[in-house]
This record gives structure tokens, sequence and C-alpha cells, in this order.
């Protein structure tokens, strides 16, 4: 037992957290460690496969750590499974509301398996459908709602049982952007009501706009740990300038690239290939030569020699990109992938 | 040892979420009561109609065919109806709707959420075989009864109803839900007709190996039983054996099925 791991105060615990699945030749979760107070937005980032998924499993006692603790509002969730059930509501990504039912009724049942007294839950009950907009639909069952209204239900359904930690899986994934705006809304009121959100997305604009602190994940490890500002302003350098050309090249472009002036460090970027497997790294030998610069001062000011660099070599630019960096960058910069 | 927090929970949360989640399915259920009569007796009706009623005016089947008959049909009714109750909506709900995970969710055990789709399986089999009464003296215009046999019946009706609940929870949680049509020709059919529910077992020793095949199915204890406690004229296999068989099944069945929930239910 590690002695410097004190349970209080936090809302959400994970120390050394592993899981090896069955067969598995390595593990989804590996070694993360991270806390959440109440009331903190904590966004877990990262690309499909990352561990991100198997993580927020193990917390809401549905996948079986292999080993390490984790604990929601100071209960181990190993140990004790019901009282950490009933501090915690998950929000998936996908439905999976209840289609016998109506919404109204998934809501008060959901309130009943959690002890709310009857009039309590369909007071409580309609307040939410009326706060989401879902009142008037209120007597229909979930088959026919569309993504958005399944997921507004699904954060209304959670919130029945006024639970101290709210996971939410990709929670505007597939939204229009008006839906998506409605529900970031209603998670930055949840937070000012001090529950814990602990969400999980590969959104890196969700992640800056909601979360207080971004986990970045990738291979079951937790890569680093810090709010958004601190993350971005762990990248040295004051700009960026992403340029591609339109064709491969060598890494004697690159090191040219560096030896600019102004030029901090080139990053070569890869596009994204789901999970990053063998295949992955092949295709990236023929991909055009895509790459990061991080500067020093105003990225405008490179654009130019940057372009007399490469078409030294023959290469034509395709596309540039000047920016202050994100956390895009930051994954970029930590993985050496893109998310999409 | 540093200070774990003591999980406060209110006592009784726990069954008041088992109760919650049974009065759910209750609630489905009565909603859709006509969907559910038809789902469970319209097979053994028209077995009872067709084997009870047209054969035997017809004159293919002997005097008191249909007596051995109803018993046996009760047996089916019972083991198929808990099985389906559970079998079917647990493959969707762990396949593709995951209408499971709020129950799973919910604080109580998972060991209840299991138990609960027991007993409310166990609840609709009983509601369905208690129907057939009416409907066998409708059809054939009087049934076998004799309440010296009652306590019997009884133990075997609730005991076949267990058994299906367990053959359900074990196909439920086994069974991939891209093979569920499988399910129905590999293993529902060849469960229906080797149950011994249209002929008595001890009958069947014109027919060895059949006879060892039927002894291999739980439902024929059940069907056996029922003889037994409504017809104890017609040769039966002894209560005692069919109780002591069942028991046996029920507790294998069971126990298999909740580890295989469990898996299911937690990676």
């Amino acid at each position: 037992m590690s002695a410097d791991f004190s349970s209080e105060g936090f809302a959400v615990e994970v120390l050394d957290l592993v899981k090896r699945y069955p067969k598995a030749s390595v593990n989804a979760v590996d070694g993360v460690s991270f806390a959440a107070s109440p009331g903190e937005v904590f966004g877990l980032l990262g690309p499909n496969g990352a561990g991100k998924t198997t993580t927020v499993g193990m917390l809401t006692t549905r996948v079986r750590p292999t080993a390490g603790l984790a604990r929601i509002g100071g209960v181990d969730v190993v140990r004790n499974p019901v009282p950490a059930r009933a501090q915690l509501a998950v929000v998936p990504q996908q439905s999976n509301l209840d289609r016998s039912i109506s919404i109204r009724d998934n809501l008060i049942f959901h309130a009943a398996y959690h002890g709310v007294p009857a009039r309590e839950r369909e007071d409580r009950a309609d307040e939410l459908l009326d706060q989401f907009g879902l009142l008037d639909r209120a007597r229909d069952k979930p088959d026919f709602f569309s993504g958005g209204q399944s997921q507004r239900v699904m954060i209304a359904r959670a919130l029945m049982h006024e639970p101290r930690v709210l996971f939410l899986d990709e929670p505007t994934t597939g939204l229009d952007p008006a839906a998506r705006l409605f529900v970031w809304d209603r998670l930055r009121e949840l937070r000012d009501s001090d529950v814990t959100l602990i969400l999980t997305t590969h959104d890196m604009d969700e992640a800056a706009l909601l979360a207080d602190r971004v986990g970045v994940m990738d291979h079951g490890h937790l890569l680093a740990l810090d709010t958004p500002d601190a993350l971005i302003d762990s990248l040295e350098g004051e700009g960026t300038l992403e340029l591609t050309a339109d064709q491969p090249a060598d890494g004697a472009v690159v090191d040219a690239l560096a030896s600019l002036a102004g030029v901090e460090r080139v990053e070569t970027v890869h596009l994204a290939a789901e999970n990053g497997g063998p295949e992955a790294s092949q295709s990236a030998v023929s991909q055009p030569l895509r790459v990061r610069l991080y500067l020093t001062g105003d990225a405008a000011l490179s654009v130019a020699p940057a372009a007399a660099v490469l078409a030294e070599r023959g290469l034509a630019l395709q596309d540039v990109k000047l920016g202050t960096p994100t956390l895009e960058d930051v994954f970029i910069h930590l993985t050496g992938r893109t998310l999409r | 040892m540093n200070a774990v927090a003591v999980p406060v929970l209110a006592p009784g949360t726990q069954w008041r979420a088992f109760r919650m989640v049974l009065y759910r399915d209750l609630y489905v259920t009565w909603r859709e009561f006509p969907a559910f009569l038809a789902q469970v007796i319209l097979q053994p009706l028209f077995l009872l109609f067709v084997f009870g009623k047209v054969l035997a005016t017809l004159g293919y089947t002997q005097n008191g065919y249909t007596d051995l008959l109803f018993p046996g049909l009760l047996a089916l009714t019972a083991v198929i109806t808990a099985m389906q109750a559970l079998a079917f909506p647990l493959v969707a709900e762990f396949g593709w709707t995951k209408e499971i995970e709020d129950r799973l969710l919910a604080p109580m055990p998972t060991s209840f959420v299991a138990a609960e789709k027991v007993l409310f399986a166990v609840l609709r089999s009983l509601i369905a075989t208690l129907i057939m009464i009416p409907v066998g003296i409708l059809i054939l215009g009087s049934i076998p009864w004799r309440w010296a046999g009652f306590p019997l019946f009884v133990a075997g009706l609730l005991l076949g109803a267990l058994v299906g609940a367990g053959f359900g929870l074990l196909m439920g949680t086994l069974v991939q839900p891209q093979r569920i049509t499988l399910l129905f020709s590999l293993v529902f059919t060849p469960l229906l007709f080797t149950g011994c529910s249209q002929y008595p077992w001890p009958s069947l020793d014109q027919i060895r190996w059949f006879q060892i095949v039927t002894a291999c199915n739980p439902m024929t204890y059940v069907s056996e039983a029922l003889r037994g406690a409504l017809v104890p004229e017609v040769p039966h296999i002894q209560p005692w054996i069919c109780i002591v068989v069942l028991i046996f099944s029920v507790s294998v069945l069971l126990t298999v099925g909740v580890r295989g929930f469990y898996r299911r239910a937690i990676d």
C-alpha cells in the first residue's frame, strides 16, 4: 500500500492502474495514476485504443483491474462496487436507453434503481426534461430519437440520482454544432454544482474548452497531465508553422529546415492511422512531406525562408498553416501522431 | 494503513434496487400483456389443439392420450417460457441494445441483476403455465386434476421454471447475438422434442436409444413429475427421482449461468 496516497477530498483517484485482457500481449492500461477533485472537469485525451475507455471502465466497475487502485469518492471500486456505483453515473457514446419505456420512464426508473423517493423522482424527471428541452417528447420511446436527443436523455438520466462523479464518453461526437454547444453549456453548469466530470474524448477543442485538466493517453500510458494552458506552454516557442509539400522527402530537408534562424525544433507529422498499427509506419514513408516547425518568433516571418529551403530541393509547398500551439500540438509532440 | 473511506450506503439500498428492476420488468410486461399472451401460449395452444383435440377426434390417438399429453404440455410451457423470457432479451441487451448497462450500474451486486432475471423468468413462466389450465379446459372439455398431487404439481412447475431460467441464462450469456437463429434450431427444437412432453418416458423402452437421449434432458423430469402429480395411473418416473434430478440440474445450470453472466457483465 502506498502511504502517500491519501484518499481525502478527491472525487476520483487512480493509482498505478493496470489492465491486461486475457490473451492480450500488452497491457491495455499500463500503470495510470491521477486524481480529480470535486467540481473538476478532467479530460482524458487520446486516440482510439489509447486505453481511455478501459480506464473509465475500471472506475465504473465494469472492467476488473489487473492491478492498482481505483476509488470513487474514497471508495475502492473493486472491494466495494455497490457504494461506488451509488456515487457515479455514466453517459456512454452509444445509446443504452431502455427502449421498452418512454424517456420520462427511463429517467424515473433510473432514479428508482438508485433509491430516489417516488415523488421526488417524478418532479426531478420533469425538471430535467424541461431543462434539456425534451418535455414535449417525454412520453415518446427512445426508438426514433436522434443521436443528439439520445445523448441529452442519457445526460438527464445520469443526473437523476445526483451523482458525485459523471463519466462522459465522447459526449459530443457526432452531434451537430448547436447540439454540441447545448451539451457543453449543460456540462459547465454541472461543474458549477460541484459534480466531477470525467470526459474521455479525442476532440481537442472539447478538451481545451471544457477541461480544467487534461491527461494525454496513448498505448495505455498517461503521457502528460496538466491544465490545457500549461500543456500548451510546455511546448517551446511562440508559434508554429506547419508545412505540407507535394511529395515525400528525406531527412536532409528536415535538417535544413531545423537549421533555419528562429526554428527551435522540427517534427514530422504522420497522418493518424487507426491505432498506429504496422501499416501506419509503412505508409508514412510514402506520404508527402508534412512537418511542423516550432518557432521562437512570429511564424509569418519563417514562411519565406522555409519555402526557399523546399524549393532548393525541388519540393513545392502545398499547404501552410501558421499558429500558436494548441492541445493538438501537445498531442503530436507527445505521440508523434495526429489524432484524426 | 491510511484511512479508507467507509462506504456509506442507506440500509436496504441493494434490495430496493433489486425490487425496482423487477418492477420495471413487470411494468413492461403488464403494458404489453396481449403480446405476452400471444408469445407464451400460442405454441402450447396449438399442440394441445392438434394432438389433444384434432387427432383424438379423428381417432388417430388412443383414449387417454389427452390426459398424459396435458401435464407434458404444462411442463413444456413452464420450461420454454422461462427460457425465452431470459435468453432472448439477454442476448439483445448484452449484444446491441446495451439496455442492461443501466441496471448493472445500479447500486446492487451484479449477482442481483442476474437473480432478478431468473426471478422474472420464473414469474412469467408460472403465469403462462397457469393460463394453460383454463385454456386446456376450454379446448379439451376437461383436464386431469388431482388435489392429492398438488404439492408435487407445484414443486414440478417451480423446478421446471427454474430449469428453463437456468437454460436461458446459460444461453443468453454464451450465445453471440449474430448466432441467435442458430440457438433456435440447435438448442430450442431438440430440447422441445426430447423433453417427454408428448409421450411418457417409461413407454420409450421400445426405442432404447431415444429413451437414453430423453433421460439427458432435464425437461423430461418436469413432464414426468407433473404426470406423477396429475395422472399417476400412467407409468412415470418416480417423483423423488424427478425432484432430485431437477434440483441437481437447476443448481448446475444456475451456477454456470451466473458465471457466464459475470463474464459478460464485467470484463
